[in-house]
């Protein structure tokens, strides 16, 4: 067993980054919203991700031939990043913006990507991941719904679970089985575009514990989806899932789930805090200047075209547990009773932040399974 | 390659070299310094290497990664910086430094007088010479004319109690740094280069733990085989790039923000992975025989010397609280172009 050393990249600086935060931020100054825990999720606002596109922050990295705004993947994160510790209501768009537009690049066809990408940009077409299935949880290789060709095309039946913002997206990037799954399991996988309005489209609700209604169950029976539909290639779906992985779980939607809170923390203990609180405040800043810059330097190393896949799932793993562990201190600084309903004060927050605090550590690859993943990037097992 | 990453792997050969079974600290130290390696970050004309402060704390970091003897932060990162600001020659050979307690310079005809005491001085014992910050002004001043009362952290390297009482010091000797440095910037300093030495020794924890997992057999197969033992090595991995990634942001802008966060955030981290490698290693890892302590007893160490996590914590959070909600985002986000 030979032990292999994670790396970590220096971002170089962002030039006119400051300029860039600037922008976002008035754009923000002229919204209303209520700030949000968990906002990329919980926040569904279709007006607002228009607006959003219209002021050009959606879609950053999308070349401008096709609607985009062709700035930098660091460009683009310090966009979202202003956006989450806002707590805006980003998650309508937000699935589209981070996962979809980067696939339809780097395996969309012509005319895929001239249709979709500029709908995108403009904060106008909402995409839904539909992968995990009541049976296919981390072990995603296992799903079964099955695309079966017929003439133009592909039936596709299966069911899909947990799948958020299904009841509002027009569209689900779906994962099916193709052909057989050979001996890695990982052989005959594709990623079908499904029209969630088209016929055998079923989308039911799944209430979380809290009775909010953000995912779903999608039922599909002999749905038809045209080649045109198909992303990339036949049979490479896996690759291509694992292609975007890096990003989907080492950005900051990955730490600043409850960023809220702590601002909200900060403003409750007022300007000159007792020295238990000052010191709680103090190392939750210093946790998360540590995963601001773990997670800028993964983005920088996807700036320069690489696949960091285990010191992603690193940022993600201690990142989660981070978004949570402000939670709990958050909660026991002040005599606060946390419920819904207190108007975006501290109780209110970290009322939001506890009821989403589960799903942290579960979606995009749970904390185990991100743990094993590095454990073996380390040349464990 | 960039110049950080050769000079990295030059510095790790050296040490790996210089500290093979038998090693003289002093013969490392002489190659350390041929290369010009003890006074990084200390300017050339100062008769420092040169470099910046990524350079210094690079040296620093994988020194410690060796458990390379000896004061190598006290001689670059601290004395050399303070006798540079105030315009000192920087002599060859180890140095220390001390700043804050009782303290105190003043005017002696055309020298000065030194007089007072500073606590646990690295390695006091072990230079000739050391820089003393007192009242907005640096002196070089020879150990033979302290009071030493020798002591040592966790894992034996020295901090020994220095007094001074009435030293006498050549005016050519002495050179003021005015408001630029304060016991207050030294501490800070202080707590960088700790901080950049615990990312160092953590690494070399994490490599040993993956190591020992591939190696120690039980129930018929090598422990790493098993989930439970995987789990633990990846969140010591976590904290060791959580521990490093704080460090980098701190040499890249060392204020209050992002040093103090960098000593909380690896003192954080040297105890979780102290815990966590140890438990991996058994009892074998316990033991003096055993290279694991070299390294966690400097991590138990360095987390206390030049404030703890928890001192620093409350420092940041009075800093946090008092730009109140809105501020914390502004100030965790303001640029360099920004604040020149
Ligand atoms: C808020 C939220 C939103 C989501 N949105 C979507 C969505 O839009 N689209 C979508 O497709 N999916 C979505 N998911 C589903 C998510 O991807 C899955 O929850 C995740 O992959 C884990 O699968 P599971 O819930 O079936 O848990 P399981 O895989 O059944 O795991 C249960 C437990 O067993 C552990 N476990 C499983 N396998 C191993 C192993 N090999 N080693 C060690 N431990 C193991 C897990 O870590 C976990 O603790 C969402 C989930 C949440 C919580």
């Amino acid at each position: 067993m030979t032990y292999r050393a994670l790396e970590l990249r220096q971002p170089a600086p962002l030039p006119h980054e400051a300029e860039l935060r600037a922008e976002v931020r008035a754009f923000l100054a002229t919204e209303e919203f209520v700030p949000l825990c968990d906002a990329w999720l919980a926040g569904h606002d279709p007006c607002f991700s228009r607006r959003l596109g219209v002021g050009g922050f959606i879609g950053m990295t999308i070349p401008v031939r096709y609607g985009g705004h062709g700035r930098s993947v660091l460009e683009r994160y310090v966009v979202t990043e202003e956006l989450l510790a806002a707590g805006a209501p980003v998650a309508a768009h937000w699935i589209a913006d981070r996962q979809t537009a980067p696939l339809l690049l780097h395996y969309g066809t012509e005319d895929q990507r001239e249709r979709f990408l500029p709908l995108i940009a403009r904060g106008e077409c909402f995409f839904s991941l539909g992968m995990s299935e009541p049976d296919s949880g981390s072990d995603l290789a296992s799903v079964t719904t099955a695309a079966t060709p017929v003439d133009g095309g592909f039936l596709v039946t299966g069911r899909k679970v947990w799948t958020s913002h299904a009841h509002h997206s027009h569209f689900m990037l779906t994962l099916c089985r193709t052909g057989p799954a050979g001996e890695s399991r990982h052989e005959g996988l594709s990623q079908l575009i499904v029209d969630l309005q088209a016929p055998g489209v079923d989308v039911r609700p799944i209430a979380l514990l809290s009775g909010e209604h953000h995912f779903n169950e999608v039922v599909l029976d002999d749905v038809f989806v045209p080649d045109a539909l198909v992303l990339g290639t036949l049979g490479a779906g896996w690759t291509q899932v694992m292609s975007e992985l890096a990003y989907e779980r080492s950005g900051p939607e990955r730490l600043l789930s409850t960023y809220p809170v702590l601002a909200e923390l900060v403003r409750a203990v007022g300007p000159a805090p007792d020295a238990a609180r000052a010191a709680a405040i103090g190392r939750l800043v210093a946790q998360l200047v540590a995963l601001r810059r773990l997670s800028r330097s993964v983005a920088a190393a996807l700036e320069a075209g690489e696949t960091p896949l285990v010191e992603a799932a690193l940022v993600k793993e201690v990142g989660t547990r981070y978004e949570r562990a402000v939670t709990e201190l958050a909660r026991l600084q002040l005599p606060i009773e946390p419920h819904l309903g207190a108007g975006g004060r501290l109780e209110e927050l970290v009322a939001q932040a506890i009821l989403a605090g589960p799903g942290f550590t579960l979606r995009a690859g749970t904390s185990e399974i991100m743990r094993g993943i590095v454990a073996r990037g380390l040349g464990v097992r | 390659m960039s110049e950080l990453k050769l000079l990295e792997e030059t510095l790790a050969e050296l040490f790996a070299r210089e500290l093979k079974d038998g090693a003289d600290p002093a013969a490392m130290w002489q190659r350390l310094e041929e290369a010009g390696l003890t006074l990084a970050g200390v300017p050339e004309e100062a008769g420092g290497g040169g470099g910046g402060l990524d350079e210094a704390t690079l040296v620093v970091r994988v020194a410690a990664r060796h458990a390379a003897p000896g004061p190598i932060a006290e001689t670059g990162l601290l004395a050399g910086w303070l006798l540079a600001a105030a315009g000192l020659a920087v002599p060859e050979g180890p140095l220390t430094a001390a700043a804050g307690g009782s303290l105190a310079l003043r005017r002696d005809g055309d020298g000065w007088l030194l007089d007072g005491a500073a606590p646990r001085v690295p390695w006091a014992r072990a230079v000739e010479r050391i820089a003393v910050l007192a009242g907005g002004q640096v002196a070089l001043v020879p150990v033979q004319q302290a009071t030493l009362s020798l002591s040592a952290n966790l894992a034996g390297e020295p901090r020994d109690d220095v007094a001074f009482d009435g030293v006498r010091i050549d005016a050519a000797q002495v050179g003021a740094v005015g408001d630029r440095i304060d016991a207050e910037a030294f501490h800070r300093r202080g707590a960088l280069a700790r901080a950049a030495a615990i990312a160092g020794a953590l690494e070399r924890v994490l490599e040993l733990t993956v190591q020992y997992s591939g190696e120690r057999v039980q129930f018929g197969r090598p422990i790493g085989r098993f989930q439970a033992v995987q789990q633990e090595i990846a969140l010591l991995a976590g904290e060791v790039m959580a521990a490093r990634a704080a460090v980098d942001a701190a040499v890249e802008r060392p204020d209050l923000l992002r040093v103090a966060s960098a000593k909380i955030r690896a003192g954080e981290a040297a105890t979780r992975a102290a815990e966590i490698a140890h438990q991996v290693h058994g009892a074998l890892g316990y033991t003096e025989e055993h290279r694991l302590h070299h390294f966690t007893l400097r991590l138990w160490a360095w987390r206390d010397e030049f404030g703890s996590e928890e001192q620093w914590a409350r420092a940041l959070g009075e800093q946090v609280a008092a730009g109140g909600g809105d501020g914390l985002w502004l100030l965790l986000t303001t640029t360099e172009e920004e604040q020149e």
